[in-house]
């Protein structure tokens, strides 16, 4: 039986000594979650603009089955990727199965509808003449589709932010592509396999200290994307009892 | 005068539904053209088809001489622009929206800032570069779209209803605009409106179009003076109306339009006729005045809008009259919203059609 007060005050020991064994799986965990968005943002990015600024048949059918992906269990996929990667797979010649690269393009993978359908639904909100606005200014097609996309960044970067939060966070992926290995030279161990397997092996306090961190990480990285975007606002916001008082100086002139 | 562009044979059509047809039309080197019709004349087509947005189903387009290929209409773009009736500014600063263009273009930046503070000047912005865009009234926000197109100096300039759902102090400061830059930087203008005023004030020539036809092509005092049964079909044009006539021993005629409403006119009619008084031509006064004139009627204000120098007022006396006089007057008869007044009119004022 696990005594619940003794492992948390190890936790907290091991966050605040900077325990290199937690901290080397947090920051594993931020590359390969990391590179997985960035790989995602890639591909899914020019998909979201071509589905959303392209009329085509079969695009609802297409935008549907997006949405239907994101609810897709991620050892579902795991399993899919798996069998893929695996050495008599179809994807097997290319040696993926429990390596870092395995994991970042299942990850990307697992992401891929969720940046698509939230980047499809931000893009399309956009006002309509967005578009031929741009075009009438001067913009070629591509200028005008980067304008569009501009407009749609607010959705763009919840869809980004939305998709790091579940890479980070998904457990049957790394699992099952990764295989959870600690030490030697391929380590794939990440903190949400870790935290499965230090409970498996009652290490109870290795396996709260990376909760905690996983919850702060995400809170993290999600305050510094409500910060940016808030920071942005607050310079406008600063910016207009300023010009205010400039005009009214400029009118009393 | 040369031709900076032209319309041959142009249609448009949206599946069945033909917009423009064949649609012939000259546009002559620093002119300002007025498209004047009521809403789905094809006004705005004609001008996206201009600006290069929109390709024609049949016809074809020549500007600046050169036969335009709707496949790669890049080039041509750069030397047109338009703004929307419904203003759309990009969600970043005012800079930012105006500056957009000139940065396709290239333009040093230096060059660019000078461009910029010039433009938002012109349509009396200075001071607002760093504020966001789409926090500004309706009216300042089209005076950035305006300035964003004005920056980019092309050759032709397409402003589609500029002032529609404008205030008349945004208004006003439009015209000014569009007035002056056509004036001192020759800028080529093709305007679509449904507003009379502005049609007859600013334009050096009129097409008036009419279910994706131009029925009729002149200058304003040509249109206007004679009054085309075209330009009479639009239900946008006020003082018009319909009624029966019967003629009078005197040699005039009655037309009954309507709402106790008989206006005399000096022809000769019987039947079916169509009447319409200019703006311009009537008296309003607050009390009855005794004079010459035929038509008399007393109604309420029901409307004011203040247009530069003069006002425009609506007089509701069974019918809706629409009135032309200018500040001056307005202010010494010291008239206000729902105050009875008399309107007056001669026989011979009234243009039957």
């Amino acid at each position: 039986m696990a005594d619940i007060l003794g492992d948390t005050i190890q936790a907290l020991q091991l966050i605040l000594s900077g325990d290199p064994g937690v901290f080397e799986i947090v920051f594993r965990s931020l590359f390969f979650s990391g590179s997985a968005i960035i790989l995602a943002i890639l591909w899914g990015t020019p998909l979201a603009m071509l589905i959303a600024m392209k009329e085509f048949r079969g695009k609802i059918i297409i935008k549907t089955f997006f949405n239907t992906l994101i609810g897709l269990p991620t050892v579902v996929l795991g399993l899919i990727l798996f069998l893929s990667f695996s050495r008599g797979g179809p994807l097997g010649f290319l040696g993926l199965l429990y390596t870092p690269g395995g994991i970042i393009i299942g990850q990307a993978i697992l992401v891929t509808p969720i940046l698509v359908s939230i980047g499809v639904s931000s893009i399309e909100s956009v006002d309509p003449e967005i578009m031929n606005l741009a075009q009438t200014l001067g913009a070629s097609e591509s200028q005008a589709q980067i304008a569009v996309l501009k407009e749609a960044i607010n959705g763009i970067v919840l869809s980004d932010l939305a998709s790091f939060n579940r890479a980070i966070g998904e457990l049957g992926v790394v699992l099952m592509v990764g295989g959870n290995i600690q030490g030697g030279g391929n380590q794939t161990a990440v903190m949400t396999t870790s935290i499965a397997r230090d409970v498996q092996i009652s290490e109870f306090g290795f396996a709260i200290a990376l909760g905690i961190l996983l919850v702060i990480v995400l809170f993290t990285i999600n305050m510094i994307v409500v910060i940016l975007r808030r920071a942005n606002y607050l310079v406008e916001l600063a910016k207009g009892p300023y010009q205010k008082l400039k005009r009214s100086r400029e009118a009393e002139r | 005068m040369s031709v900076i562009a032209e319309l041959k044979d142009v249609t448009k059509a949206y599946g069945s539904k033909i917009v423009l047809d064949t649609v012939n039309l000259q546009i002559h080197e620093g002119e300002i053209l007025a498209l004047l019709g009521p809403n789905g004349s094809g006004k705005s087509t004609m001008l996206k088809i201009l600006a290069f947005i929109e390709n024609p189903t049949e016809g074809d387009v020549t500007f600046l001489g050169e036969n335009v290929n709707f496949k790669n209409t890049e080039k041509m773009r750069l030397e047109s622009t338009l703004v929307f009736q419904k203003t759309t500014v990009f969600s970043t600063s005012v800079y930012n929206n105006v500056v957009y263009g000139l940065k396709l273009r290239k333009m040093p930046k230096k060059t660019r800032d000078k461009e910029v503070k010039k433009a938002l000047e012109l349509v009396k912005l200075e001071g607002f570069e760093k504020r966001n865009a789409r926090k500004l009234s309706g009216g300042e926000q089209q005076r950035v779209a305006i300035a964003r197109a004005l920056v980019l100096k092309t050759k032709l300039l397409l402003l589609d209803e500029p002032t529609a759902n404008l205030d008349p102090k945004n208004a006003g400061i439009l015209e000014d605009v569009i007035d002056t830059v056509n004036r001192e930087s020759k800028v080529t203008i093709v305007m679509a409106t449904h507003n009379m005023f502005q049609a007859r004030k600013l334009p050096h020539r009129i097409a008036l179009m009419d279910e994706g036809k131009i029925t009729e092509v002149g200058a304003p005092t040509e249109i206007f003076g004679k009054l085309s049964k075209n330009l009479a079909s639009f239900a946008a044009i006020d003082n018009t109306y319909t009624g029966t006539a019967r003629a009078t021993v005197d040699g005039t005629s009655i037309v009954d339009v309507g709402n106790g409403v008989q206006i005399e006119i000096t022809d000769k009619r019987q039947g079916a006729t169509v009447v319409f008084i200019n703006p311009q031509d009537i008296i309003l006064s607050k009390t009855s005045v005794k004079s010459s004139a035929r038509n008399t009627f007393k109604g309420k204000i029901i409307e004011i809008t203040d247009s530069d120098s003069v006002v425009k007022l609506k007089v509701d006396v069974g019918k809706i009259f629409t009135i032309q006089i200018t500040k001056r007057s307005f202010n010494d008869l010291g008239l206000c919203l729902n105050a009875e007044v008399f309107i007056t009119f001669k026989a011979s004022s009234v243009q039957v059609l």
